[in-house]
């Protein structure tokens, strides 16, 4: 408790900045955005990571993390989300250290695909026009992203979320403030 | 009115937050001038206002009931190791920031004595005198009834 540091420096202008980028990440699957917002977030967590749990979690969504109880206590205060030791029933996941399987999270109903989780995978780099090849909705001919850190067998992983289509789980890779988003929809091909 | 006292560990923090919620102001800027400086506080939720669902019992046991929204200000500092809240009833930006700067200095054991001579206790004081006068006042007008006990 006595770590505690402040959360973003405007809550209103960088929660709407941070907003916008991971809109334009999620609608454009596989191009990498920057989060401008000054926020210092305790280690191990990055700024993309830190500013998306910031702007996205609340009292509604139950949140998952491997970060410790330092990053823990930074968010229950700051988000005001419900932490919860049961990977299933988080509706964000947060994955510092080694990433946990697609299959443990909530792919949510076919009635309600929308309660499907969000992990939100902190990676060593994200570098544009190189690796994999993602095609689907938001990408006109394919964008191009490879991810340092990948979780091993992630694109075989991958491919089984999507046939769940409608329901599974959207991926958030953030690396310092690079963030770039992996929705349910896209096709990854190993490049 | 009389107040029910529980009693739980956090009562004297409970205390003095609620006695500076209650202050104005005006009060609590006085009374923190008569102290030394504190150092720089660091600001972890800067002052902001939202309204709070309050909620009753009809009779202290009832079916909970919404009585209505209120207008609340919260406020979240560091000051040192400790870390003040405050919640405060309005909308007044810089009472919640001196609240929350004080209760965190009432939570450093060097500088609790202090805070609690200059401004929580003649507060208190003062918040008490003015609930008597009330009562006292009020007090007054009351008028008593013949009951079935003092006829008989």
């Amino acid at each position: 408790m006595t770590h505690l540091s402040p959360g973003f420096a405007d809550p209103v202008l960088d929660a709407q900045a941070s907003f916008r980028a991971i809109l334009e990440a999620m609608s454009r699957p596989g191009r990498i955005q920057h989060i401008k917002a000054r926020i210092t977030p305790p280690a191990p967590l990055c700024t993309a990571a830190a500013a998306a749990l910031l702007s996205l979690a609340d009292a509604d969504t139950p949140l998952w993390l491997d970060a410790g109880d330092v990053v823990a206590e930074w968010l229950r205060f700051h988000c005001g989300a419900p932490i919860t030791p049961e990977i299933g029933a988080a509706r964000f996941a947060l994955a510092c250290g080694t990433a946990p399987s697609l299959e443990v999270l909530d792919v949510g109903t076919d009635e309600d695909p929308q309660l499907g989780a969000t992990l939100i995978l902190q990676v060593a780099g994200l570098v544009a026009g190189d690796g994999w090849r993602l095609t689907g909705p938001g990408i006109q001919q394919e964008h191009r992203l490879r991810v340092l850190g990948a979780p091993a067998d992630f694109t075989t992983a991958w491919a089984r979320n999507h046939t769940l289509f409608p329901r599974g789980i959207d991926v958030l890779l953030c690396a310092g403030d690079s963030i770039a988003a992996l929705p349910r929809s896209v096709t990854i091909a190993e490049g | 009115m009389t107040q029910i006292e529980i009693p739980s560990p956090h009562a004297a923090r409970q205390h003095w937050m609620a006695t500076l919620a209650r202050a104005s102001a005006e009060d609590l800027a006085e009374r923190l001038a008569t102290l030394p400086p504190f150092p720089e506080p660091e600001t972890l939720r800067a002052p902001e206002t939202g309204l709070v669902m309050v909620r009753g019992r009809a009779g202290g046991d009832g079916e909970a009931f919404n009585l209505g929204e209120m207008t609340v200000t919260r406020c979240a500092l560091r000051l040192g190791a400790h870390i003040g809240h405050a919640y405060i009833a309005g909308r007044d930006h810089a009472k919640a920031r001196l609240a929350a700067l004080l209760d965190a200095a009432l939570q450093d054991s060097a500088l609790h004595q202090t805070c609690m001579q200059a401004v929580v206790e003649p507060l208190a004081a003062a918040q008490q005198a003015a609930r008597a006068a009330e009562a006292r006042k009020a007090a007054a007008t009351r008028v008593d009834f013949f009951t079935m006990a003092t006829m008989r």
